[in-house]
C-alpha cells in the first residue's frame, strides 16, 4: 500500500498539487485521468519519490518515503517515463537489462530478455534504441520497468508499476496489451498506478479511478461512479458524452455524441 | 554450414554486447603493451627495439652506461607518464560525456583545461609571493593541486550554467564552455603579463602540450589523481549508464544521482588538472578515445570507461612515439600531434550521420 497524504506542491506561485491524498492498494489497477496540467505527473513523481512534495509526506507500507535510499525504493517500484530521448546508442537489450541490474536480479541478460518478449519484442534485442519507432521505444521502456519488477509480490511485499501514459504513441493493439500486462501484474497482487488520458481505455482498465482537476481530487472511486456526466461536463468541458455497455455497465465515451 | 560457422557472431547479435567488450578490452591491453615497447624502444638516440630486448632478457651488462641511462630514466619515465596521461585524459573525457548525456563534451573544447591552465600559471607566477605559503606547503604537489581546483571551478560552473532542469543541451555546453575558457585564457594573459623571464619559460614549455621532462617525480605526484579516478570506474559505470536515460530514470533504478554527480565532476577535476599540471593542454584524446571505442564496444560504461583508459594510454604513447621520431633530433608538441587527428574526428562527429541528432538536441 502506498498512500500519500495531504499533497501540497507549489511551483513559481502556482499550487501543481492542492493537499491530494490517495491510497494505491495491491491487487488493484488505479488510474489517473484529468485535464491538461491537473497535476497528473506531478502526483507520480511525487508518490515514486523523486519529487519532495513542500507539504504531505508519501508512506511505502508505513515507511516514509524520504526514509528510503533510492536503491531500495528501486526494489519496490519501477516507472515508466515519457518518450525518452537517448544520445548514445544502447540496444533494446541494453535499455531493458539496465531494469534488471536495478532489482538486483541474479541473470539481468536472461531477465532482460524475458521482459522483452512480454512487450512483444522478441527479435528486437540488437536493435539500437535510437534507430527504433516511437512506440517501440515505449515498449522497451515497459520492459526496463518489468525487467526492474518481475514479480508482482516478492517476498511477500507488493511491487509497484507506475506507468505514466504508457498508451501514448502506441497503436491500439499495443495500448491494449501493455495495459492487460500490467491488470495482470495488479490482479496477481502487485500495485499499478497508470495515468491514462483514453477515458475509454481507463474505464474499462481501472478498478479505481481518481480524477485530478486543478491539482485536487475532483472524485474517485469505481469507473462505473467516477465516469459520470457530470465530472466528465465539469472536468473536460465536454456534455453529454458519457454512455453506458448494458450488459456491463462500463461507461464509455462517445465524444460524436456531445451536446453542441 | 554456414549457419554453423555464424554461430558465434549470431549470439554476439543478439543485443547483449558484453562479449565483444570483453574481446575489445582484451585486444586493448595487447595494443598497450606493444604501445610501450613501441615508446621505450623507439626514440632519436639510436637506443632501439633489439637495445631493449637485451635489457628486458636481463643482459643489462652488456649495454653501454648512456644506453641503460637513455632507458630507465629517459624512455621508461616518460612511457609512465604518458601511460597515466593518456588514461587519465581518455577516462575525464568519457565521464564527462556520460555526465552531460552528449558526446561532444570534451574537457579541452569546454573549457575545463583552461581552467587547470589559469591555475598552474598561477601557481608559476604567484608562488613566491602572494601564494607563497601554500606553495612551501604543499611542496611538488602544489602545482597539481592548484590545476585540480582549477579544473574543478570550471567543471562545476560549466555545469551549473549549461544545465537546466538536468538536461544540457550541446549549444548551451559548447557555448559556455567556450567563454570559459575565453575567459580563463584572458586572465592567464594578465598573469603571464606579470611573469619574469624563468616563469615563461615554465609557462611555455606546458601551453604546448608535452611529455618531455618527464620524471619520476612527475609520475609520482600525478599517480595519487590517476589511481583514485580510475578506482572509481567500477562505482559510477552502472550510474553512468542508467543516468543516460535521464536523472529521473537514473533515480527511479536506484541511482543516487546528486552524489554520483557530484563524484564525476571531481574525477573529471582530478584527471584533467593533474594531466595539466605536468603535461600541459593535450586535446582531443578525450573525445576520440570514446567515440571510436562506442563504434567498437557499444557506449555501455562498464567497458567503456576500462576501454577509454587502456585506448588513451596506448594513443598516448603512440603520438609522443610519433612526436619524438618524426623530425627528429627535434621534438614535435605531443598537442599538435593529438590535435591533426583528434580536430577532423570531433568535426565527422559534428558533422557525420550520428551528428543530427546531438545538433537537433535543443
Amino acid at each position: 500500500m502506498i498512500a500519500a497524504e495531504d499533497i501540497t506542491v507549489s511551483r513559481s506561485g502556482r499550487k501543481l498539487l492542492d493537499k491530494v491524498s490517495i491510497t494505491v492498494r495491491p491487487g488493484q489497477f488505479t488510474v489517473v485521468i484529468g485535464p491538461n496540467g491537473a497535476g497528473k505527473s506531478t502526483l507520480m513523481k511525487v508518490l515514486s519519490g523523486e519529487m519532495k512534495p513542500d507539504q504531505g509526506r508519501v508512506s511505502y507500507y508505513g515507511t516514509s518515503v524520504e526514509l528510503c535510499r533510492p536503491a531500495e525504493l528501486a526494489k519496490r517500484r519501477a516507472v515508466l517515463p515519457q518518450a525518452t530521448q537517448l544520445a548514445f546508442p544502447f540496444t533494446a537489450l541494453e535499455i531493458a537489462r539496465m531494469g534488471a541490474v536495478a532489482q538486483g536480479a541474479v541473470n539481468p541478460t536472461e531477465e532482460a530478455r524475458r521482459a522483452l518478449s512480454r512487450v512483444g519484442l522478441r527479435g528486437f534485442e540488437d536493435r539500437p534504441y535510437p534507430s527504433l519507432s516511437g512506440g517501440e521505444q515505449q515498449r522497451v521502456q515497459f520492459a526496463r520497468a518489468l525487467a526492474q519488477v518481475p514479480q508482482p509480490v516478492a517476498d511477500g511485499v507488493p511491487r509497484a508499476l507506475f506507468l505514466d501514459e504508457p498508451t501514448a504513441s502506441l497503436d491500439l493493439g499495443h495500448q491494449i496489451s501493455v495495459l492487460e500486462i500490467a491488470r495482470d501484474f495488479a490482479a496477481a497482487g502487485g500495485i499499478v498506478l497508470a495515468i491514462l488520458h483514453d477515458l475509454n481505455l481507463a474505464a474499462e482498465f481501472a478498478d479505481h479511478l481518481v480524477v485530478l482537476n486543478h491539482g485536487r481530487v475532483a472524485s474517485e472511486g469505481p469507473c462505473a461512479d467516477t465516469v459520470s456526466d457530470e465530472i466528465v461536463a465539469s472536468v473536460y468541458g465536454i456534455a453529454g458524452a458519457v454512455g453506458r455497455i448494458p450488459v456491463a455497465h462500463i461507461p464509455y465515451i462517445l465524444p460524436q455524441s456531445r451536446h453542441r | 554450414m554456414g549457419s554453423t560457422l555464424a554461430m558465434p557472431f549470431r549470439q554476439m547479435g543478439n543485443g547483449d554486447r558484453t562479449g565483444q567488450g570483453v574481446l575489445v578490452l582484451f585486444l586493448l591491453v595487447l595494443l598497450l603493451v606493444v604501445s610501450c615497447l613501441v615508446s621505450i624502444g623507439v626514440g632519436p638516440t639510436g637506443v632501439g627495439l633489439d637495445d631493449l630486448w637485451t635489457y628486458l632478457r636481463g643482459d643489462a651488462a652488456s649495454l653501454s652506461s648512456q644506453e641503460r641511462v637513455i632507458l630507465e630514466a629517459v624512455r621508461l619515465p616518460r612511457t609512465a607518464l604518458g601511460i597515466l596521461v593518456g588514461a587519465a585524459l581518455a577516462v575525464s573525457g568519457a565521464m564527462m560525456q556520460g555526465l552531460f548525456r552528449n558526446p561532444l563534451a570534451d574537457p579541452g573544447i569546454v573549457g575545463v583545461t583552461s581552467g587547470a591552465g589559469l591555475a598552474a600559471v598561477a601557481a608559476i607566477v604567484l608562488g613566491n609571493t602572494i601564494l607563497a605559503p601554500l606553495s612551501l606547503f604543499f611542496g611538488s604537489q602544489f602545482l597539481p593541486l592548484m590545476a585540480f581546483f582549477g579544473a574543478l571551478f570550471n567543471t562545476w560552473l560549466l555545469y551549473t550554467i549549461g544545465t537546466r532542469q538536468g538536461r544540457t543541451s550541446t549549444t548551451a555546453l559548447i557555448l559556455s564552455g567556450i567563454a570559459i575558457g575565453a575567459l580563463s585564457l584572458a586572465i592567464m594573459g594578465l598573469l603571464i603579463v606579470m611573469a619574469d623571464d624563468r616563469q615563461l619559460r615554465d609557462i611555455t614549455f606546458w601551453n604546448l602540450g608535452s611529455l618531455g621532462g618527464a620524471t619520476f617525480g612527475r609520475v609520482i605526484s600525478i599517480l595519487p589523481f590517476v589511481a583514485v579516478v580510475l578506482a572509481i570506474i567500477p562505482f559510477v559505470a552502472r550510474g553512468l549508464d542508467a543516468l543516460v536515460l535521464g536523472d529521473a530514470a537514473a533515480f527511479h533504478m536506484g541511482i543516487p544521482v546528486q552524489r554520483l554527480k557530484r563524484v564525476v565532476i571531481v574525477a573529471v577535476a582530478a584527471a584533467c588538472g593533474s594531466t595539466v599540471a605536468v603535461a600541459g593542454s593535450i586535446g582531443f584524446v578525450g573525445i576520440v578515445v570514446p567515440h571510436l571505442l562506442r563504434l567498437a564496444m557499444g557506449p555501455s560504461h562498464r567497458f567503456l570507461l576500462p576501454g577509454s583508459a587502456l585506448g588513451g594510454a596506448a594513443l598516448m604513447l603512440i603520438a609522443d612515439s610519433v612526436a619524438r621520431t618524426v623530425a627528429a633530433p627535434a621534438e614535435l608538441p605531443i598537442g599538435i600531434i593529438t590535435a591533426l587527428f583528434g580536430a577532423p574526428i570531433f568535426l565527422f562527429l559534428l558533422l557525420g550521420k550520428q551528428g543530427a541528432s546531438i545538433r537537433d538536441m535543443p
